[in-house]
């Protein structure tokens, strides 16, 4: 369904050229659940945001259903069906959340009843929430299960999630979880999720692993989880390396 | 009614067709239509161009409309008018002028409103101003607007210029009494080389009075606009300022709020920004599928809505 092949990513910044990926190859096949997870700073935000366009790969390419979408823009990429959520969402002053949804529903879900929807499977009233500004008035948690809820109004060939559990209580997390396992069993469409959560890995049918901007592992979550699950010193995933936070 | 006059109080008043209630279209100088309801009269002034728009006490859930057009290039209109709100009425005002100026020479519209605002009265007055044309000739506002506010009273004054004016000079003044409140929301547009100047010089004179001042404005291409609200603060009361700019192209923006505590237990707060549209924002509207285009119009409508 969506292939990357051979992705390299620098960054420029005032200390020079920053090598962010190394060459990601990676498959993802239609209708499965995936799980991005590994250290901070290896590369997993800068992956996700080369999906939807955000930032263009310096080398490598980006095929979608068979067709090369390298060079589509971020607007071409959501009309295919791909979607993100931000991992820092931003607000804007003077735009509702009723308003949010609708943009950003399909045309067959602009309804009350799909926005009521999207935003009880992020565990948030719409009575109190739908007139409501997305601005500074909101806390970084709401924002966070409203940005994760303008991706559950639309039919999505792929979806990202980036970090959706940051920011976010524990009571409205578990009841993500069950979002997410409802997305899957629902949809045919592709899940990718960015998390270091356990909760979230079991939900995956692959975990991909990525570390120093290369996919470091990728298989069934019952291979992988375990594995991922141990004491730092004896991760073989981590090589005991202090960075590595394990899961546990 | 003519097509245009009808796009024009569209744009101005949200006028559709010709109101219920009390109201008095004005055009080219000239009274249009008017009417007066029980509660509510309106009087052409002798002494000088404008009317007096007189609201009995105790006047509940009326509306008065009164929007101006003007559709002669070189038109130049000068009104006066006197809002006289009885104690305890409440009522909606709607202004608004829009300018159809088709030829080279200059159309203008200056204005002074004045309220006279009862005790407990309260009076939402929204005011629009619109200017289109496709001649060379300038569409200039100058309006000005005093506000007494008597005790216990309640006012939100909307005053919005979104677009085609090229030149504008905007002046509030306004007084507050004890136990009022005064709502000042300002919202401008200005694009290609238009100028826009606000200043807003409001006194609270009577015991918690409050003031609320919420600016939005949007300059774009060579505009330039010029933000100067001022509050003094005379007894014990509250004021918040809040400025609020979008620059874009080659504009510019100058947001200089005063604050003037004359009294120890005057609150007084003003907070002022003036940036781009965040680069993000454009990138998650584009996320949901609009183009770049369309995300930004989208950013500037909500923030000037």
């Amino acid at each position: 369904m969506l292939e990357l092949k051979n992705i390299t990513y620098a960054a420029q910044d005032e200390k020079g050229k920053n090598d962010i990926l190394n060459g990601i190859n990676l498959t993802l096949e239609r209708g499965r659940f995936y799980v991005i997870t590994g250290p901070n700073g290896g590369g997993k935000s800068t992956l996700a945001k080369i999906i939807m366009g955000i930032l263009q790969p310096t080398s490598g390419e980006i095929w979608l259903e068979g067709k090369n979408i390298t060079d589509a823009s971020i607007t071409e990429r959501a009309k295919m069906g791909i979607g993100y959520s931000f991992q820092q969402a931003p607000r804007f002053k003077g735009i509702k959340v009723g308003e949010l949804l609708n943009l950003a529903a399909d045309k067959d879900r602009k309804k009350r009843a799909y926005c009521e929807t999207a935003l009880r499977q992020v565990g948030l009233c719409t009575q109190d929430y739908i007139n409501r500004d997305v601005d500074a008035s909101l806390s970084g948690g709401e924002l966070k299960r409203i940005e994760i809820a303008t991706l559950l109004n639309r039919k999505l060939k792929l979806a990202v999630f980036d970090e959706p559990e940051a920011g976010i209580d524990l009571w409205s997390f578990a009841k993500l979880t069950e979002t997410f396992s409802a997305l899957h069993k629902d949809s045919d469409g592709t899940i990718v999720i960015i998390s270091h959560q356990e909760r979230i890995l079991e939900l995956a049918d692959e975990i991909i692993m990525i570390r120093e901007g290369v996919v470091a592992a990728q298989d069934a979550k019952e291979k992988i989880l375990p594995g991922l699950l141990c004491s730092p010193e004896g991760c073989e995933l981590g090589k005991g390396e202090k960075k590595y936070a394990c899961i546990r | 009614m003519l097509a245009l006059d009808k796009e024009l109080l569209a744009a101005v008043a949200d006028l559709h067709e010709i109101p219920q209630g009390a109201m008095n279209i004005r055009k080219n100088g000239q009274l249009l239509t008017r009417n007066t309801t029980a509660n509510i009269d309106i009087v052409t002034k002798k002494d000088k161009p404008g009317i007096d728009i007189i609201i009995k006490e105790g006047t509940k859930n009326e509306s008065v409309h009164i929007p101006v057009l003007l559709t002669e290039t070189g038109m130049q209109d000068m009104v006066y008018n006197d809002f006289f709100i009885g104690d305890n009425a409440e009522v909606l005002i709607v202004a608004g002028c829009g300018i159809h100026n088709g030829g080279d020479g200059e159309s203008r519209h200056d204005g002074i409103h004045t309220f006279h605002i009862g005790k407990n009265a309260k009076v939402r007055y929204v005011e629009k101003h619109y200017g289109q044309g496709d001649g060379k000739g300038q569409r200039i506002f100058n309006p000005e607007t005093i506000i007494e506010m008597a005790d216990g009273s309640y006012a939100e004054m909307e005053m919005v210029q979104i677009k085609g004016i090229n030149s504008t000079l905007r002046t509030t003044k306004g007084t507050v009494g004890a136990g009022a409140r005064l709502i000042l929301e300002e919202r401008l547009l200005t694009h290609g080389e238009q100028y826009a100047e606000t200043r807003m010089d409001v006194e609270v004179v009577g015991e918690d009075g409050s003031v609320q001042v919420i600016s939005r404005t949007v300059a774009k291409d060579r505009s330039k606009q010029v933000f100067y609200p001022r509050v003094i603060g005379k007894n014990k009361c509250r004021a918040h300022l809040q400025c609020d700019s979008i620059i874009m192209d080659n504009a510019q923006v100058r947001s200089i709020p005063e604050i003037d505590a004359q009294h120890p237990d005057a609150q007084l707060i003003h907070e002022a920004a003036i940036g781009k549209i965040a680069g993000e924002q454009i990138i998650k509207l584009m996320t949901l599928g609009l183009t770049e285009e369309e995300a930004e119009a989208t950013i500037l409508q909500g923030f000037l809505k």
